[in-house]
């Protein structure tokens, strides 16, 4: 299963992005090769519709479940669609390494 | 008027929206009407009503107490009462959730056919989570750990049939 989470840097160690269109950094997370990669966010410089491109984006890479800080409101209807699933810590300033051990001993 | 002036003023929960909507997430009107799911002028008036609301409470210093309305919400987010996360249920059913962070089951989501009579509080300090009924929906609702005020989750639209 893959996992798409936020970051605001190229680091593990990097806080999670509480913007989902407009975060700097997208870490791809697969939990069966327990491989990651830091994509930057290739949409940051347009002015809008930046949300649903990324859920396109996302999606044709096999995400199922993406983890952000927030999500603007109309991205939800579209996950829905795609089967793919939202996830906001409670805490949004907690590091990716952090999410990434939580989903490891879930 | 005198000692007859009511000391707090009733916000409707779906004029609350109106105003989160706007002046909070800074959608537009059409925007936001589209996200509470009634027409654009029918989001005007409302808009226009909780604007006089918070006008009338500055200038009388009302307290302002946000309760009732026509509203529903959201149904398909549920809570973790473990790691507290917030995590949506993309294929809709109401089966058993287990907490994608933390894999807890202890996990509470609003049902379909309840969300009429269910609200979801929480406590944005200990990120406790209440549901409570809409009859016992009181305006100050505290948080059973840190006695501060809890808020309502999730408020996503009004419908449309009842609504001012």
């Amino acid at each position: 299963m893959k996992y798409a989470i936020t970051s605001q840097g190229k680091s593990l160690e990097a806080r999670i992005d509480s913007h989902f269109g407009r975060c700097k950094y997208i870490v791809i997370y697969d939990r069966e090769t327990l491989g990651w990669e830091f994509i930057p966010n290739p949409f940051e410089q347009l002015d809008e519709g930046v949300g649903p491109m990324m859920v396109e984006m996302l999606h044709k890479k096999g995400i199922s479940k993406v983890i952000s800080g927030s999500f603007g409101i109309k991205i939800k209807e579209l996950m829905d669609s795609k089967h793919m699933q939202m996830i906001i810590p409670q805490n949004d300033e907690i590091t990716v390494s952090t999410v990434i051990e939580m989903i490891d001993n879930s | 008027m005198g000692n007859k002036e009511p000391a707090s003023i009733n916000l409707l929960l779906e004029e609350y929206e109106a105003l989160r909507l706007c002046d909070y997430d800074r959608f537009n009107h059409e925007q936001a009407a589209e996200l509470m799911g009634v027409s654009r002028p029918t989001f005007t008036r409302i808009y226009a009503s909780a604007l006089e609301k918070i006008a009338e409470s500055f200038v009388l210093g009302l307290r302002i107490i946000i309760e009732g309305g026509h509203i529903y919400f959201d149904s398909k987010w549920c809570y973790c009462n473990g790691c507290k996360s917030k995590f949506s249920n993309p294929s809709g059913k109401n089966e058993k959730m287990r907490c994608p962070l933390c894999g807890s089951l202890d996990v509470t989501c609003v049902k379909e056919d309840e969300t009429n009579e269910t609200l979801i509080f929480r406590c944005d300090d200990c990120g406790i989570i209440e549901e409570v009924t809409a009859s016992e929906a009181i305006s100050e609702h505290l948080c059973p750990q840190c006695r501060k005020p809890m808020k309502p989750e999730l408020l996503a639209g009004c419908s449309s049939n009842k609504c001012i």
